[in-house]
Protein backbone atom coordinates (compact mmCIF):
# COMPACT_ATOMS: atom_id res chain seq x y z
CA UNK A 1 0.00 0.00 0.00
CA UNK A 2 3.10 2.22 0.83
CA UNK A 3 4.48 2.25 -2.43
CA UNK A 4 1.31 3.82 -4.08
CA UNK A 5 2.32 7.17 -2.46
CA UNK A 6 3.64 8.78 -5.26
CA UNK A 7 0.00 9.02 -6.71
CA UNK A 8 -0.47 9.06 -10.57
CA UNK A 9 -3.73 9.77 -12.11
CA UNK A 10 -5.17 6.14 -11.78
CA UNK A 11 -4.24 5.17 -7.90
CA UNK A 12 -5.71 8.83 -6.89
CA UNK A 13 -9.20 8.05 -8.09
CA UNK A 14 -9.18 3.93 -6.89
CA UNK A 15 -7.22 4.88 -3.45
CA UNK A 16 -9.79 6.12 -0.35
CA UNK A 17 -8.95 5.32 3.34
CA UNK A 18 -8.82 2.45 4.79
CA UNK A 19 -11.62 3.23 6.96
CA UNK A 20 -14.47 3.52 4.63
CA UNK A 21 -15.80 1.73 1.76
CA UNK A 22 -14.57 1.99 -1.90
CA UNK A 23 -16.93 4.87 -4.35
CA UNK A 24 -18.36 1.77 -5.79
CA UNK A 25 -19.26 0.18 -2.61
CA UNK A 26 -20.68 3.27 -1.55
CA UNK A 27 -23.10 4.21 -4.45
CA UNK A 28 -24.43 1.26 -4.48
CA UNK A 29 -24.88 1.20 -0.44
CA UNK A 30 -26.31 4.46 -1.12
CA UNK A 31 -28.90 3.74 -4.41
CA UNK A 32 -29.52 0.90 -2.14
CA UNK A 33 -31.12 2.39 0.76
CA UNK A 34 -32.56 5.28 -1.14
CA UNK A 35 -34.35 2.66 -3.23
CA UNK A 36 -35.64 0.56 -0.39
CA UNK A 37 -36.54 3.61 1.11
CA UNK A 38 -38.53 4.96 -1.33
CA UNK A 39 -40.56 1.87 -2.73
CA UNK A 40 -41.46 1.15 0.93
CA UNK A 41 -41.69 4.04 2.61
CA UNK A 42 -41.91 7.31 0.51
CA UNK A 43 -44.06 6.16 -2.15
CA UNK A 44 -47.40 5.10 0.18
CA UNK A 45 -47.17 8.64 1.51
CA UNK A 46 -47.10 9.87 -2.06
CA UNK A 47 -50.11 7.71 -3.29
CA UNK A 48 -52.37 8.74 -0.15
CA UNK A 49 -52.50 12.53 -1.60
CA UNK A 50 -52.37 11.30 -5.05
CA UNK A 51 -54.82 8.99 -4.54
CA UNK A 52 -56.66 11.44 -2.55
CA UNK A 53 -56.94 14.46 -5.21
CA UNK A 54 -57.40 11.85 -8.41
CA UNK A 55 -60.92 13.13 -9.38
CA UNK A 56 -59.81 17.21 -8.49
CA UNK A 57 -59.99 19.36 -5.81
CA UNK A 58 -63.85 19.52 -5.35
CA UNK A 59 -63.90 16.10 -4.70
CA UNK A 60 -61.30 16.30 -2.23
CA UNK A 61 -62.64 19.12 -0.16
CA UNK A 62 -66.37 17.38 -0.98
CA UNK A 63 -64.98 14.70 1.42
CA UNK A 64 -64.91 17.32 4.44
CA UNK A 65 -68.24 18.37 4.18
CA UNK A 66 -70.32 15.35 5.17
CA UNK A 67 -71.22 15.73 8.42
CA UNK A 68 -70.42 11.76 9.17
CA UNK A 69 -66.62 13.19 8.26
CA UNK A 70 -66.78 16.38 10.59
CA UNK A 71 -68.02 14.27 13.69
CA UNK A 72 -65.13 12.12 13.05
CA UNK A 73 -62.51 14.99 13.18
CA UNK A 74 -64.32 16.54 16.17
CA UNK A 75 -64.45 12.98 18.27
CA UNK A 76 -60.46 12.17 17.17
CA UNK A 77 -59.82 15.89 18.93
CA UNK A 78 -61.60 15.61 21.64
CA UNK A 79 -60.01 11.71 22.39
CA UNK A 80 -56.39 13.60 21.96
CA UNK A 81 -57.51 16.23 23.91
CA UNK A 82 -58.43 14.10 26.86
CA UNK A 83 -55.83 11.37 26.77
CA UNK A 84 -52.70 13.29 25.87
CA UNK A 85 -53.12 15.71 29.11
CA UNK A 86 -53.90 12.49 30.95
CA UNK A 87 -50.48 11.01 29.86
CA UNK A 88 -48.93 14.10 30.53
CA UNK A 89 -49.23 14.43 34.20
CA UNK A 90 -48.98 11.09 34.58
CA UNK A 91 -45.23 10.47 32.54
CA UNK A 92 -44.48 13.67 34.82
CA UNK A 93 -45.23 12.22 37.92
CA UNK A 94 -43.45 8.70 37.07
CA UNK A 95 -40.84 10.40 35.45
CA UNK A 96 -40.74 12.62 39.11
CA UNK A 97 -40.84 9.61 41.37
CA UNK A 98 -38.41 7.08 39.53
CA UNK A 99 -35.77 9.38 38.44
CA UNK A 100 -35.27 11.90 41.54
CA UNK A 101 -35.24 9.04 44.26
CA UNK A 102 -33.62 5.39 44.36
CA UNK A 103 -35.88 2.95 45.65
CA UNK A 104 -36.03 -0.94 45.35
CA UNK A 105 -37.83 -2.53 42.17
CA UNK A 106 -37.45 0.71 40.39
CA UNK A 107 -36.13 -1.31 37.46
CA UNK A 108 -39.33 -3.07 37.28
CA UNK A 109 -41.64 -0.68 37.55
CA UNK A 110 -40.15 1.17 34.44
CA UNK A 111 -40.91 -2.63 32.93
CA UNK A 112 -44.04 -2.31 33.72
CA UNK A 113 -44.48 1.28 32.40
CA UNK A 114 -43.45 0.11 29.04
CA UNK A 115 -45.56 -2.65 28.80
CA UNK A 116 -48.37 -1.41 26.65
CA UNK A 117 -45.97 -1.07 23.63
CA UNK A 118 -45.26 -4.80 23.64
CA UNK A 119 -49.12 -5.52 23.72
CA UNK A 120 -51.10 -5.41 20.09
CA UNK A 121 -53.51 -2.98 19.69
CA UNK A 122 -56.16 -5.41 19.58
CA UNK A 123 -55.26 -7.00 22.73
CA UNK A 124 -55.55 -3.31 24.15
CA UNK A 125 -59.15 -3.04 23.18
CA UNK A 126 -59.88 -6.82 24.09
CA UNK A 127 -58.79 -6.19 27.80
CA UNK A 128 -61.09 -3.05 27.85
CA UNK A 129 -64.15 -4.99 26.16
CA UNK A 130 -63.96 -7.86 28.23
CA UNK A 131 -63.89 -5.60 31.66
CA UNK A 132 -66.49 -3.48 30.76
CA UNK A 133 -68.78 -6.28 28.61
CA UNK A 134 -72.34 -6.89 29.76
CA UNK A 135 -71.07 -9.87 31.21
CA UNK A 136 -68.59 -8.44 33.45
CA UNK A 137 -68.80 -7.37 36.86
CA UNK A 138 -68.27 -3.69 36.31
CA UNK A 139 -70.56 -3.18 32.81
CA UNK A 140 -74.02 -4.18 34.48
CA UNK A 141 -73.32 -1.64 37.25
CA UNK A 142 -72.35 0.95 35.63
CA UNK A 143 -74.86 0.29 32.93
CA UNK A 144 -77.42 0.76 35.69
CA UNK A 145 -75.84 4.25 36.68
CA UNK A 146 -76.55 5.49 33.10
CA UNK A 147 -72.88 5.28 32.15
CA UNK A 148 -71.80 3.31 28.76
CA UNK A 149 -68.32 2.83 28.51
CA UNK A 150 -68.05 0.20 25.42
CA UNK A 151 -69.31 1.70 21.94
CA UNK A 152 -69.21 5.12 23.30
CA UNK A 153 -66.65 8.06 23.93
CA UNK A 154 -65.37 6.96 27.40
CA UNK A 155 -64.27 3.75 25.96
CA UNK A 156 -62.14 5.20 23.47
CA UNK A 157 -60.35 6.93 25.20
CA UNK A 158 -59.64 4.33 27.75
CA UNK A 159 -58.29 2.56 24.80
CA UNK A 160 -56.36 5.23 23.35
CA UNK A 161 -54.71 6.45 27.13
CA UNK A 162 -53.84 2.61 26.85
CA UNK A 163 -51.64 2.64 23.88
CA UNK A 164 -50.22 5.85 23.99
CA UNK A 165 -49.56 5.45 28.28
CA UNK A 166 -45.60 5.19 28.19
CA UNK A 167 -44.45 8.11 25.59
CA UNK A 168 -44.25 10.86 28.00
CA UNK A 169 -42.90 9.19 30.74
CA UNK A 170 -40.18 6.83 28.65
CA UNK A 171 -38.77 10.05 27.00
CA UNK A 172 -38.55 12.08 30.71
CA UNK A 173 -37.56 9.42 32.44
CA UNK A 174 -33.95 8.96 31.43
CA UNK A 175 -33.42 12.72 30.56
CA UNK A 176 -34.58 13.49 34.11
CA UNK A 177 -31.96 10.40 35.22
CA UNK A 178 -29.43 12.14 33.58
CA UNK A 179 -30.09 15.90 34.96
CA UNK A 180 -29.52 13.94 38.51
CA UNK A 181 -31.27 15.85 41.34
CA UNK A 182 -28.01 18.55 42.07
CA UNK A 183 -30.07 21.99 40.94
CA UNK A 184 -33.34 20.77 42.92
CA UNK A 185 -31.57 20.29 46.11
CA UNK A 186 -29.72 23.29 45.41
CA UNK A 187 -33.12 24.91 44.69
CA UNK A 188 -34.56 23.79 47.64
CA UNK A 189 -31.74 24.65 50.29
CA UNK A 190 -32.30 28.43 48.81
CA UNK A 191 -35.67 27.89 50.51
CA UNK A 192 -38.04 26.96 47.49
CA UNK A 193 -40.95 24.65 48.12
CA UNK A 194 -41.21 21.43 46.54
CA UNK A 195 -43.83 23.08 43.94
CA UNK A 196 -41.93 26.10 43.40
CA UNK A 197 -38.69 23.76 42.72
CA UNK A 198 -40.50 21.45 40.34
CA UNK A 199 -42.23 24.64 38.04
CA UNK A 200 -39.26 27.01 37.98
CA UNK A 201 -36.45 24.49 37.97
CA UNK A 202 -37.27 21.11 36.86
CA UNK A 203 -39.80 22.09 34.19
CA UNK A 204 -37.41 24.16 32.45
CA UNK A 205 -34.81 21.86 32.18
CA UNK A 206 -36.80 18.92 31.11
CA UNK A 207 -39.44 21.14 28.40
CA UNK A 208 -37.95 19.78 24.81
CA UNK A 209 -37.96 16.32 26.29
CA UNK A 210 -41.50 16.71 27.36
CA UNK A 211 -42.37 18.17 24.32
CA UNK A 212 -41.30 15.64 22.19
CA UNK A 213 -42.90 13.55 24.33
CA UNK A 214 -45.72 14.93 23.70
CA UNK A 215 -45.61 15.40 20.07
CA UNK A 216 -45.01 11.48 19.75
CA UNK A 217 -48.15 10.85 22.07
CA UNK A 218 -50.19 12.86 20.60
CA UNK A 219 -49.59 11.44 17.14
CA UNK A 220 -50.67 7.86 18.09
CA UNK A 221 -53.38 9.06 20.15
CA UNK A 222 -54.83 10.56 16.53
CA UNK A 223 -54.00 7.91 14.80
CA UNK A 224 -54.45 4.88 16.44
CA UNK A 225 -56.76 2.17 14.92
CA UNK A 226 -56.67 -1.34 16.30
CA UNK A 227 -57.63 -1.00 19.63
CA UNK A 228 -60.29 2.20 19.36
CA UNK A 229 -61.71 -0.52 16.57
CA UNK A 230 -62.52 -2.94 19.27
CA UNK A 231 -63.73 -0.60 21.49
CA UNK A 232 -65.68 1.76 19.28
CA UNK A 233 -68.45 -0.20 17.89
CA UNK A 234 -67.90 2.20 14.55
CA UNK A 235 -71.51 3.81 15.04
CA UNK A 236 -71.31 6.08 12.33
CA UNK A 237 -71.04 10.09 13.54
CA UNK A 238 -71.21 9.12 17.23
CA UNK A 239 -68.36 7.04 17.87
CA UNK A 240 -65.72 6.90 14.67
CA UNK A 241 -62.57 8.18 14.83
CA UNK A 242 -60.45 9.84 11.54
CA UNK A 243 -59.23 6.73 11.30
CA UNK A 244 -62.13 4.49 11.85
CA UNK A 245 -64.12 6.57 8.76
CA UNK A 246 -61.49 6.11 6.75
CA UNK A 247 -61.91 2.34 6.97
CA UNK A 248 -65.81 2.95 6.07
CA UNK A 249 -65.39 4.78 3.83
CA UNK A 250 -62.53 2.24 2.19
CA UNK A 251 -64.91 -0.38 2.25
CA UNK A 252 -67.64 1.55 0.67
CA UNK A 253 -65.01 2.43 -2.24
CA UNK A 254 -65.69 5.71 -1.74
CA UNK A 255 -61.98 5.86 -2.56
CA UNK A 256 -61.71 9.55 -2.65
CA UNK A 257 -63.28 10.58 0.25
CA UNK A 258 -61.05 7.75 2.30
CA UNK A 259 -58.14 8.79 1.02
CA UNK A 260 -58.88 12.43 1.53
CA UNK A 261 -59.73 11.90 5.38
CA UNK A 262 -56.36 9.69 5.21
CA UNK A 263 -54.64 12.87 3.42
CA UNK A 264 -55.31 14.78 6.92
CA UNK A 265 -53.88 12.19 9.07
CA UNK A 266 -50.47 11.95 6.28
CA UNK A 267 -50.32 15.60 6.64
CA UNK A 268 -50.58 15.45 10.76
CA UNK A 269 -47.46 12.71 10.91
CA UNK A 270 -45.51 15.08 8.08
CA UNK A 271 -45.51 17.67 10.87
CA UNK A 272 -44.97 15.46 13.90
CA UNK A 273 -41.78 14.70 12.05
CA UNK A 274 -40.99 18.03 10.86
CA UNK A 275 -41.28 19.06 14.41
CA UNK A 276 -39.52 16.10 15.71
CA UNK A 277 -36.38 16.50 13.61
CA UNK A 278 -36.58 20.46 14.28
CA UNK A 279 -36.09 19.69 18.14
CA UNK A 280 -33.33 17.06 17.80
CA UNK A 281 -31.47 19.46 15.21
CA UNK A 282 -32.18 22.31 17.92
CA UNK A 283 -31.93 20.24 21.48
CA UNK A 284 -30.38 17.42 20.02
CA UNK A 285 -27.24 17.18 22.86
CA UNK A 286 -30.26 17.28 25.41
CA UNK A 287 -32.46 14.90 24.31
CA UNK A 288 -29.72 12.39 23.21
CA UNK A 289 -28.13 12.34 26.10
CA UNK A 290 -31.66 11.59 27.47
CA UNK A 291 -31.93 8.96 24.54
CA UNK A 292 -29.04 7.08 24.44
CA UNK A 293 -28.93 4.54 27.61
CA UNK B 1 -24.64 -4.67 56.79
CA UNK B 2 -27.40 -2.02 56.34
CA UNK B 3 -30.38 -2.64 57.44
CA UNK B 4 -32.78 -2.91 54.48
CA UNK B 5 -34.49 0.24 53.56
CA UNK B 6 -37.11 0.29 50.44
CA UNK B 7 -35.72 4.10 49.42
CA UNK B 8 -32.58 6.43 50.09
CA UNK B 9 -33.20 9.22 51.84
CA UNK B 10 -33.11 12.32 50.35
CA UNK B 11 -34.54 16.25 50.80
CA UNK B 12 -36.38 16.44 47.77
CA UNK B 13 -39.91 15.99 48.66
CA UNK B 14 -42.84 14.53 47.00
CA UNK B 15 -41.75 10.38 46.66
CA UNK B 16 -44.81 9.02 48.41
CA UNK B 17 -47.39 11.20 46.17
CA UNK B 18 -45.98 11.30 42.89
CA UNK B 19 -45.36 6.67 43.58
CA UNK B 20 -48.55 6.54 45.07
CA UNK B 21 -50.00 8.66 42.07
CA UNK B 22 -47.58 6.14 39.11
CA UNK B 23 -48.72 2.91 41.21
CA UNK B 24 -52.29 3.89 40.61
CA UNK B 25 -52.30 5.25 37.66
CA UNK B 26 -50.59 2.24 36.58
CA UNK B 27 -52.88 -0.31 38.04
CA UNK B 28 -55.95 1.35 36.77
CA UNK B 29 -55.25 1.84 33.01
CA UNK B 30 -52.64 -1.02 32.47
CA UNK B 31 -52.28 -3.89 35.27
CA UNK B 32 -56.21 -4.10 36.31
CA UNK B 33 -57.69 -4.52 32.34
CA UNK B 34 -54.40 -7.20 31.66
CA UNK B 35 -54.64 -8.84 34.82
CA UNK B 36 -58.74 -9.27 33.75
CA UNK B 37 -57.71 -10.74 30.26
CA UNK B 38 -55.57 -13.41 32.19
CA UNK B 39 -58.52 -14.14 34.83
CA UNK B 40 -61.20 -14.44 32.10
CA UNK B 41 -58.70 -16.72 30.11
CA UNK B 42 -57.99 -18.76 33.38
CA UNK B 43 -61.63 -19.37 33.84
CA UNK B 44 -61.90 -21.19 30.68
CA UNK B 45 -60.07 -23.81 32.11
CA UNK B 46 -57.22 -26.09 30.14
CA UNK B 47 -59.89 -27.86 28.42
CA UNK B 48 -61.39 -25.03 27.14
CA UNK B 49 -58.30 -22.84 26.36
CA UNK B 50 -56.71 -25.78 24.26
CA UNK B 51 -59.71 -26.05 22.11
CA UNK B 52 -59.47 -22.92 21.57
CA UNK B 53 -55.62 -23.17 21.01
CA UNK B 54 -55.52 -26.00 18.27
CA UNK B 55 -58.46 -25.19 16.42
CA UNK B 56 -57.35 -25.38 12.78
CA UNK B 57 -58.10 -21.98 12.12
CA UNK B 58 -56.19 -20.18 14.99
CA UNK B 59 -53.18 -22.59 14.69
CA UNK B 60 -53.55 -21.20 11.10
CA UNK B 61 -53.97 -17.71 11.81
CA UNK B 62 -50.66 -18.06 14.25
CA UNK B 63 -48.93 -19.41 11.85
CA UNK B 64 -49.60 -16.81 9.60
CA UNK B 65 -48.63 -14.18 11.55
CA UNK B 66 -45.43 -15.62 12.88
CA UNK B 67 -44.36 -16.45 9.53
CA UNK B 68 -44.87 -13.36 8.18
CA UNK B 69 -43.64 -11.28 10.62
CA UNK B 70 -40.51 -13.57 10.54
CA UNK B 71 -39.83 -13.28 7.12
CA UNK B 72 -40.45 -9.05 7.67
CA UNK B 73 -38.43 -8.62 10.13
CA UNK B 74 -35.43 -10.65 8.25
CA UNK B 75 -36.30 -8.55 4.98
CA UNK B 76 -35.62 -5.45 7.71
CA UNK B 77 -32.91 -6.62 9.68
CA UNK B 78 -30.74 -6.81 6.34
CA UNK B 79 -32.20 -3.06 4.62
CA UNK B 80 -32.62 -1.87 8.24
CA UNK B 81 -28.63 -2.12 8.93
CA UNK B 82 -27.79 -0.43 5.26
CA UNK B 83 -30.06 2.15 6.24
CA UNK B 84 -28.18 2.74 9.47
CA UNK B 85 -24.72 2.51 8.07
CA UNK B 86 -25.66 4.71 5.21
CA UNK B 87 -27.19 7.36 7.38
CA UNK B 88 -24.44 7.24 10.07
CA UNK B 89 -21.07 6.78 7.43
CA UNK B 90 -21.80 8.80 4.68
CA UNK B 91 -22.24 12.77 3.77
CA UNK B 92 -24.92 13.09 0.94
CA UNK B 93 -26.95 15.60 -0.26
CA UNK B 94 -30.67 14.78 1.32
CA UNK B 95 -29.15 12.65 4.40
CA UNK B 96 -30.98 14.90 7.33
CA UNK B 97 -34.38 14.57 5.12
CA UNK B 98 -34.10 10.51 4.96
CA UNK B 99 -32.55 10.09 8.69
CA UNK B 100 -36.46 12.23 9.59
CA UNK B 101 -38.01 9.91 6.83
CA UNK B 102 -37.19 6.48 8.78
CA UNK B 103 -39.33 7.51 11.40
CA UNK B 104 -42.56 8.06 8.90
CA UNK B 105 -44.31 4.66 10.37
CA UNK B 106 -43.94 5.88 13.62
CA UNK B 107 -45.84 9.03 12.97
CA UNK B 108 -48.47 7.54 9.93
CA UNK B 109 -51.13 6.15 11.13
CA UNK B 110 -51.28 2.55 10.52
CA UNK B 111 -54.67 2.77 8.68
CA UNK B 112 -53.12 4.90 6.48
CA UNK B 113 -50.06 2.91 5.49
CA UNK B 114 -52.51 0.31 4.97
CA UNK B 115 -54.52 1.80 2.47
CA UNK B 116 -51.92 3.58 0.47
CA UNK B 117 -50.19 0.19 0.51
CA UNK B 118 -52.94 -1.64 -1.07
CA UNK B 119 -53.71 0.96 -3.52
CA UNK B 120 -50.12 0.53 -4.56
CA UNK B 121 -49.87 -3.29 -4.50
CA UNK B 122 -53.64 -3.53 -5.95
CA UNK B 123 -53.64 -5.51 -9.63
CA UNK B 124 -54.63 -2.73 -11.51
CA UNK B 125 -52.35 -0.63 -8.38
CA UNK B 126 -49.23 2.21 -9.29
CA UNK B 127 -46.75 -1.50 -8.33
CA UNK B 128 -48.89 -4.15 -8.65
CA UNK B 129 -49.89 -3.68 -12.36
CA UNK B 130 -46.12 -4.03 -13.48
CA UNK B 131 -45.98 -7.34 -10.89
CA UNK B 132 -49.34 -8.70 -12.26
CA UNK B 133 -48.08 -9.86 -16.03
CA UNK B 134 -45.30 -11.19 -13.74
CA UNK B 135 -47.70 -13.34 -12.35
CA UNK B 136 -47.07 -11.99 -8.30
CA UNK B 137 -49.67 -11.37 -6.19
CA UNK B 138 -48.87 -9.12 -3.59
CA UNK B 139 -52.38 -7.64 -2.63
CA UNK B 140 -54.84 -9.78 -0.85
CA UNK B 141 -52.10 -12.67 -0.28
CA UNK B 142 -49.31 -13.54 2.33
CA UNK B 143 -46.91 -11.26 0.41
CA UNK B 144 -48.89 -8.76 1.01
CA UNK B 145 -48.81 -8.75 4.87
CA UNK B 146 -45.15 -9.12 4.44
CA UNK B 147 -44.79 -5.94 2.70
CA UNK B 148 -47.26 -4.26 5.59
CA UNK B 149 -45.15 -5.49 7.94
CA UNK B 150 -41.96 -4.68 6.25
CA UNK B 151 -43.00 -0.37 6.31
CA UNK B 152 -44.23 -1.24 10.16
CA UNK B 153 -41.24 -2.62 11.40
CA UNK B 154 -38.20 -0.66 9.18
CA UNK B 155 -37.69 2.15 11.71
CA UNK B 156 -36.84 -0.42 14.80
CA UNK B 157 -34.30 -1.90 13.11
CA UNK B 158 -32.57 1.31 12.11
CA UNK B 159 -33.07 3.50 15.61
CA UNK B 160 -32.16 0.40 17.22
CA UNK B 161 -28.16 -0.37 15.30
CA UNK B 162 -27.99 3.14 14.17
CA UNK B 163 -27.08 4.79 17.82
CA UNK B 164 -24.81 1.81 18.30
CA UNK B 165 -22.41 2.03 15.01
CA UNK B 166 -22.56 5.71 15.84
CA UNK B 167 -20.46 4.47 18.85
CA UNK B 168 -17.91 2.90 16.65
CA UNK B 169 -14.50 4.14 17.40
CA UNK B 170 -12.68 4.52 14.08
CA UNK B 171 -9.10 3.12 15.79
CA UNK B 172 -10.84 -0.50 15.88
CA UNK B 173 -11.17 -0.12 11.80
CA UNK B 174 -7.87 1.63 11.46
CA UNK B 175 -6.22 -1.30 13.93
CA UNK B 176 -8.11 -4.15 11.64
CA UNK B 177 -7.11 -2.31 8.19
CA UNK B 178 -3.29 -1.61 9.44
CA UNK B 179 -3.24 -5.75 10.81
CA UNK B 180 -4.25 -6.18 6.81
CA UNK B 181 -7.79 -6.85 6.95
CA UNK B 182 -9.56 -5.63 3.65
CA UNK B 183 -12.17 -3.41 4.33
CA UNK B 184 -14.97 -6.47 3.66
CA UNK B 185 -12.77 -8.30 6.52
CA UNK B 186 -12.98 -5.32 8.71
CA UNK B 187 -16.41 -5.27 7.98
CA UNK B 188 -17.84 -8.86 8.54
CA UNK B 189 -15.10 -9.64 11.08
CA UNK B 190 -14.76 -6.61 13.39
CA UNK B 191 -17.70 -4.09 13.13
CA UNK B 192 -20.47 -6.43 12.74
CA UNK B 193 -19.89 -9.17 15.47
CA UNK B 194 -19.79 -5.74 17.57
CA UNK B 195 -23.01 -4.48 16.22
CA UNK B 196 -24.48 -8.25 16.57
CA UNK B 197 -26.63 -7.67 19.98
CA UNK B 198 -28.16 -4.47 18.43
CA UNK B 199 -29.08 -6.26 15.22
CA UNK B 200 -31.05 -8.57 17.41
CA UNK B 201 -32.92 -6.41 19.06
CA UNK B 202 -33.87 -4.27 16.72
CA UNK B 203 -34.76 -7.68 15.27
CA UNK B 204 -37.08 -8.82 17.90
CA UNK B 205 -38.73 -5.27 18.53
CA UNK B 206 -39.97 -5.66 14.82
CA UNK B 207 -41.03 -8.93 15.24
CA UNK B 208 -42.63 -8.59 18.29
CA UNK B 209 -44.44 -5.40 16.81
CA UNK B 210 -45.21 -6.67 13.35
CA UNK B 211 -47.06 -9.81 15.37
CA UNK B 212 -49.38 -7.43 16.89
CA UNK B 213 -50.18 -5.33 14.10
CA UNK B 214 -53.63 -4.89 12.90
CA UNK B 215 -54.65 -1.47 11.29
CA UNK B 216 -52.14 -1.85 8.38
CA UNK B 217 -52.32 -5.58 7.35
CA UNK B 218 -56.07 -6.05 7.28
CA UNK B 219 -56.78 -3.93 4.26
CA UNK B 220 -53.65 -5.42 2.11
CA UNK B 221 -54.15 -9.11 3.66
CA UNK B 222 -57.47 -9.82 1.96
CA UNK B 223 -58.87 -11.60 5.22
CA UNK B 224 -58.88 -15.31 3.61
CA UNK B 225 -59.44 -17.46 7.13
CA UNK B 226 -56.41 -20.24 6.40
CA UNK B 227 -54.98 -18.54 4.29
CA UNK B 228 -54.20 -14.50 4.69
CA UNK B 229 -56.11 -14.07 8.00
CA UNK B 230 -53.79 -12.75 10.97
CA UNK B 231 -54.20 -14.05 14.65
CA UNK B 232 -55.17 -10.00 15.65
CA UNK B 233 -57.50 -10.33 13.09
CA UNK B 234 -58.99 -13.71 14.24
CA UNK B 235 -59.40 -12.04 17.71
CA UNK B 236 -61.39 -9.22 16.13
CA UNK B 237 -63.78 -11.94 14.28
CA UNK B 238 -64.10 -13.87 17.53
CA UNK B 239 -65.53 -10.48 19.23
CA UNK B 240 -67.88 -9.35 16.47
CA UNK B 241 -69.00 -13.16 17.60
CA UNK B 242 -69.37 -12.64 20.65
CA UNK B 243 -67.16 -15.53 21.38
CA UNK B 244 -65.55 -13.62 24.48
CA UNK B 245 -63.88 -17.21 25.28
CA UNK B 246 -61.81 -18.11 21.79
CA UNK B 247 -60.95 -14.15 21.46
CA UNK B 248 -59.33 -14.55 25.18
CA UNK B 249 -58.11 -17.37 24.52
CA UNK B 250 -56.09 -16.12 21.92
CA UNK B 251 -55.06 -13.20 22.82
CA UNK B 252 -53.41 -15.24 25.96
CA UNK B 253 -51.53 -17.02 23.71
CA UNK B 254 -50.53 -14.18 21.91
CA UNK B 255 -49.90 -11.85 24.80
CA UNK B 256 -47.76 -14.80 26.50
CA UNK B 257 -45.44 -14.85 23.69
CA UNK B 258 -45.18 -10.99 23.40
CA UNK B 259 -43.72 -10.85 27.00
CA UNK B 260 -41.55 -14.22 26.64
CA UNK B 261 -40.25 -11.16 23.53
CA UNK B 262 -39.75 -8.48 25.68
CA UNK B 263 -37.75 -11.02 27.99
CA UNK B 264 -35.51 -12.40 25.13
CA UNK B 265 -34.75 -8.20 24.11
CA UNK B 266 -34.01 -7.67 27.79
CA UNK B 267 -31.52 -10.66 28.02
CA UNK B 268 -30.08 -10.21 24.18
CA UNK B 269 -29.52 -6.74 26.08
CA UNK B 270 -27.65 -7.56 29.63
CA UNK B 271 -25.35 -9.74 27.30
CA UNK B 272 -24.38 -7.17 24.87
CA UNK B 273 -23.48 -4.92 28.09
CA UNK B 274 -21.85 -7.57 29.46
CA UNK B 275 -20.04 -8.51 26.29
CA UNK B 276 -19.39 -5.46 24.98
CA UNK B 277 -19.83 -2.72 27.28
CA UNK B 278 -22.30 -0.86 25.27
CA UNK B 279 -25.62 -1.23 23.90
CA UNK B 280 -29.11 0.77 24.28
Amino acid sequence: MAHDLPISNESAKAWHPATTESRTARFVLIATALAFLGLFLLLPLIAVFVEAFRKGPEAYLAAFAEPDALAAIRLTLLVAAIAVPLNIVFGVVAAWAIAKFEFKGKAFLTTLIDLPFSVSPVISGLVYVLLFSSQSFLGPWLKSHGIEVLFAVPGIVLATVFVTFPFVARELIPLMQDQGTTDEEAALSLGANGWQTFWHVTLPNIKWGLLYGVLLCNARAMGEFGAVSVVSGHIRGLTNTMPLHVEILYNEYNFVAAFAVASLLALLALVTLVLKTLLELRYGAELRAAGGH
Amino acid sequence: MTPFRFKRPSIIPGFGMTLGFTLAYLALIVLIPLAGLVWRSAALGWEGFFNVAIDPRTVNAMKISFGTSFIAALVNVVFGVIVAWVLVRYRFPGRRIIDAIVDLPFALPTAVAGIALTALYAKNGWIGKWLEPLGIKVAFTPLGIVIALIFIGLPFVVRTVQPVMEEIRKEVEEAAATLGATRFQTITRVLLPGLQPAILTGFALAFARAVGEYGSVIFIAGNLPYVSEIAPLLIVIRLEEFDYAGATAIATIMLSISFLMLLVINLIQAWSRRRYGYGT
